[in-house]
């Protein structure tokens, strides 16, 4: 790092940085009509917490109808409506936005040390489409809810007689929030990396970055399409799915995979891009295999296209089709097993502090291990039939999409929540949480794999005796997931309001951010900042009285001031 | 070989079922089960060295004052090789058990016995060579048995978790799927798809009869006409041939009208005129459904031409007869 960066930006932000971008402007307008790409992340920030609240409250009625095998307090009706809202929230409105949208938005420009994105006017129309498909969402929710499940499949969605036009445009107009925030990040990660910044000197998050966003522009659209050919079916009755209508069902199901599987790439990525930068910060250890998380996160986004037919093993798809997509299916699992060695080897010798957001990471790796190990029983082809459909693709897929990109949405987020707001939050709480959290979701997700291998079919409002036990304990797990993360949003509310003023670099990072102020100003940087490698932690020295981390040129470890013992809970 | 014996550990509790998988019950279940606790295995094997390179590595790298991280390579061809080519081996041994299995799996023998297979919301229809149909499933012990199957109207999927069994049954198309049941007893069948409001109590049974005893009980089930009331035959009938999806017993009207009192009424028809629902009526109704239409219901309702046997149409006149 060199000299200048250091001073230029060695932060006083309580004496000379008087005005920040959340302070220097006031009232709704200024957020409602900003441009400014970090207001924008925050906005998503809000939006796409009270999705995954919505979610999580309808998750949480299910697992508690699902207490007993027989009705306790939802008609089959109304549970089928609740877990098809469930998914589609979840993945659409949360999910497939949260890391990109909300922190991807407020961080990538800054990791660039850049102003802001290539294209602000677009990014923040990306921001109200998705508040108009979220719009639409709740209208089909109003207008005679949704039961087709979030897959969509035809021929029921083209004759159920619920709100499926309503929600598919709702999903249309998502999926076009998500193509422009996907082209903005790749116009700006091409053309505006500053000088020093090689492709092979960017942060791992935005190589992540960058590929979900190639997934996204790539992907996006055929969902789109499949969306209008299955409203202009049941509108105009077209037959295109609909065999009555001369249509072929299974069509949908290749149509509606082609992007869904990819999507689950566009819900991981980002994930095991926030896992990269916090594993290596908080071990203060160079990322081990650097060239090879980079490559792999493209090389899984174009492998993610050629897998789509796994999830039809049982569909009819002719066997040879199915032989060849369980082999395609296989050659993604390396490049993401291989991630999870490069992150262990990068503690090796390290010198790891506990902190909030490294207990989400380690957290990340036990749960992604077994959601990542357990897509093997999926991916081959004689386990896959009997498996297919059951709780055991439930537990599956929310190891996966919980476990992975929830926990490392949180990790991320507690990670660079001092930037964002400017406020330190309280580590034993924010600790205990994660703890929390962690046992709620193993109790909640792990009997489901075991019912769901003895034979436990999804989407089941009524079930066999034999298998109450596990939803119990599946509830219990579930309850105990909603307090810990009841505990983990007041933790961050209460630093919102009395929280510690967080200095520049809490944590001895190193990529561009932890440059500037906490909270950033309006426009990041004064002055471009110097670019040198993300992960040299040599030049960051622990200074009591800024209670961070400071830039400094010359290594002098002698004089290191004593750090901060790690929090316990 | 290692599975068989890693399933003699963990995956032989009771009649070789275990805590993952039920007892296996037919002549594939072995050999998925086999495969899954190899992966099982291989799985439980990488989770420990993960979490346990994980826990060593916190416990002695842990943050403490003074103590530098210590500088180690940034890459090193050799581990980064082990541990992709170790895996790599690992999931091609993996995939090619399951190519293998998912073969034996699809590929019924030539001599299996044929049941046809009818999904519909919400519940199935299985269909003997001799035309019998019931809406629980029977089969010989020992037999292969091949399912044919359709839906009529949105995709459903047979799936039995004791033979390991699952196939899709997808609308104006036939797929197929076949087991060989290996012990006697009664076992569950799921509709494993989504199907709508009924889906998951579209279950049913399936019976395993020792060898022998299943032509007995074939021979049996299909005199039941003779063996009962013609109503209670009528009864049978209406659930078993799926009137029930479309018509209740207790007045309300679902996608036709319901036959609780309805006979002998004058009831509208599309046309504007009126028609007394008597034998004649019914009769004409069930073999030419749309001849006469009622006022207010859709055109919907398929012919039963050359399904149901004269005796069968007569018993079902006789349930509705005695719906009052
Ligand atoms: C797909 C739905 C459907 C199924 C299955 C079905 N029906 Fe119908 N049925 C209808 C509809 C709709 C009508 C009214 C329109 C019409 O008369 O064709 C009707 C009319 C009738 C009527 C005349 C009733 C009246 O009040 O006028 C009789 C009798 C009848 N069905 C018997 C049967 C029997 C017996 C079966 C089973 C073997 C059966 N239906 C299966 C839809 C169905
Ligand atoms: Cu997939
Ligand atoms: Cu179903």
């Amino acid at each position: 790092m060199s000299a200048t960066v250091a001073t230029q930006s060695a932060p006083h932000p309580q004496a000379d940085a008087p005005t920040n971008y959340l302070t220097v402007t006031r009232g709704w307008r200024s957020w409602a009509f900003t441009l400014d790409h970090k207001r924008i992340g925050v906005m998503y920030l809000v939006a796409v917490l009270s999705a995954f609240l919505l979610g999580g409250i309808m998750a949480l009625i299910l697992r508690m109808e699902l207490v007993t095998p027989t009705r306790l307090f939802l008609s089959e009706d109304l549970y089928n409506h609740m877990f098809t809202l469930h998914g589609a929230v979840m993945t659409f409105l949360f999910i497939i936005p949260s890391i990109p949208a909300a922190l991807g938005n407020f961080l990538l420009p800054i990791m660039l040390g850049a102003k802001d994105l290539a294209f602000p006017r677009l990014n923040l129309a990306s921001f109200y489409l998705w508040v108009a498909g979220a719009i639409f969402f709740l209208l089909a929710i109003v207008l005679g809810g949704l039961d087709t499940g979030w897959t969509f499949y035809t021929p029921y969605s083209t004759t159920t007689n619920t709100s499926v036009v309503t929600a598919t445009i709702g999903a249309f107009v998502l999926g076009f929030s998500s193509i422009f925030t996907g082209l903005n990040f790749i116009a700006t990660i091409n053309t505006m990396r500053p000088p020093g910044m090689t492709w092979f000197r960017m942060p791992l998050f935005l190589w992540a970055l960058y590929a979900t966003s190639i997934i996204q522009v790539l992907a996006t659209p055929v969902l789109g399409i499949t969306l209008v050919l299955l409203a202009a079916e049941r509108v105009l009755g077209i037959g295109v799915f609909d065999p009555k209508l001369g249509g072929d069902p299974v069509l949908f199901q290749h149509f509606f995979w082609f992007y869904s599987h990819p999507a689950v790439y566009i819900m991981i990525l980002p994930a095991m891009g926030v896992i990269s930068e916090v594993v290596s910060v908080f071990s203060r250890k160079h990322i081990f295999g650097y060239r090879f998380i980079a490559y792999s996160s493209i090389a899984i986004a174009l492998l993610g296209f050629l897998v789509w037919g796994h999830h039809m093993f049982t569909s009819g798809q002719s066997q040879r089709a199915a032989i060849i997509f369980s082999g395609l299916t296989f050659s993604v699992s390396i490049p993401s097993a291989i991630k999870v060695f490069n992150w262990l080897t990068t503690m090796y010798k390290g010198s790891i502090w506990l902190a909030t957001p490294m207990c989400y990471a380690l957290a990340f790796i036990f749960l992604f291990g077994i959601g990542g190990l357990t897509g093997l029983f999926l991916g081959a082809l004689a386990t896959d039939v009997h498996l297919h459909d059951t709780y055991f693709v439930v537990a599956h897929f929310h190891y996966v999409m919980m476990g992975g990109t929830l926990i490392a949405f949180l990790a991320g987020l507690h990670y660079w929540w001092p930037k964002m707001f400017g406020r330190m939050y309280h580590e034993g709480w924010a600790q205990l949480a994660c703890f929390i959290v962690f046992v709620g979701l193993n109790l909640t997700f792990f009997p489901q794999f075991i019912m769901g291998s003895r034979g436990m079919p999804r989407r089941y409002a009524r079930y066999d005796a034999e298998f109450q036990p596990f939803h119990v304990m599946s509830t219990t797990g579930a309850l105990l997931l909603g307090v810990g993360l009841v505990i983990c949003a007041l933790v961050l509310w209460q630093s919102l309001r009395r929280g510690r003023k967080a200095p520049a670099n809490p944590w001895g990072g190193a990529t561009l951010e932890w440059h500037c102020a906490s909270p950033p100003p309006l426009e990041n940087f004064a002055v471009a900042p110097t670019v040198g490698d993300p992960y040299d932690f040599d030049g960051l020295v622990y200074k009591g009285e800024e209670e961070g981390y400071v830039f400094e040129p010359k290594k002098q470890p002698a004089k290191r001031e004593a750090e901060p013992e790690p929090a316990t809970v | 070989m290692f599975s068989n014996w890693a399933s003699s550990m963990l995956f032989a509790q009771s009649e070789g079922g275990s805590l993952f998988l039920s007892p296996p019950s037919s002549t594939v279940a072995p050999m998925v089960d086999s495969l899954f606790s190899l992966i099982f295995w291989i799985s439980a094997f990488f989770f420990a060295l993960i979490v346990g390179l994980m826990v060593l590595f916190v416990v002695k790298y842990r943050r403490r004052n003074g103590v530098e991280a210590q500088k180690t390579a940034h890459h090193n061809l050799l581990l980064e090789a082990a541990w992709s080519i170790i895996p790599i081996i690992l999931v091609v041994v993996i995939f090619v058990e399951g190519v293998l299995g998912y073969l034996d799996l699809r590929n019924p023998p030539d001599d299996a016995y044929e049941i046809r297979v009818t999904g519909r919301k919400w519940n199935w229809a299985f269909q003997y060579p001799n035309g019998h149909v019931e809406n629980n499933l029977h089969v010989p012990m020992g037999v292969p048995v091949r399912l044919v199957m359709t839906s009529e109207d949105v995709i459903h999927s047979l799936y039995i978790p004791a033979f390991r069994v699952k196939m899709d049954l997808v609308p104006e198309r036939y797929t197929k799927a076949w087991f060989e049941a290996t012990r006697p007893g009664t076992y569950r069948l799921y509709c494993a798809e989504y199907c709508g409001t009924e889906h998951s109590n579209m279950t049913a049974n399936v019976v395993v009869h020792e060898p022998g005893e299943f032509e007995a009980w074939l021979e049996d089930a299909s005199n039941f006409l003779d063996k009962m009331p013609p109503a209670e035959a009528g009864k049978l009938l209406y659930e078993r041939r799926g009137c029930i999806q479309c018509h209740t017993i207790d007045g309300t009207s679902k996608t036709g009208p319901s036959f609780r009192g309805i006979f002998g009424t004058q009831q509208p028809l599309a046309d504007g005129s009126t028609v007394t629902v008597d034998e004649n009526y019914i009769r004409e109704s069930i073999l030419e459904p749309l001849t006469k239409v009622r006022a207010g219901y859709r055109p919907v309702m398929p012919t039963y031409r050359g399904q149901l046997k004269d005796a069968e149409i007569s018993a079902i006149i006789e349930f509705i007869k005695s719906l009052k």
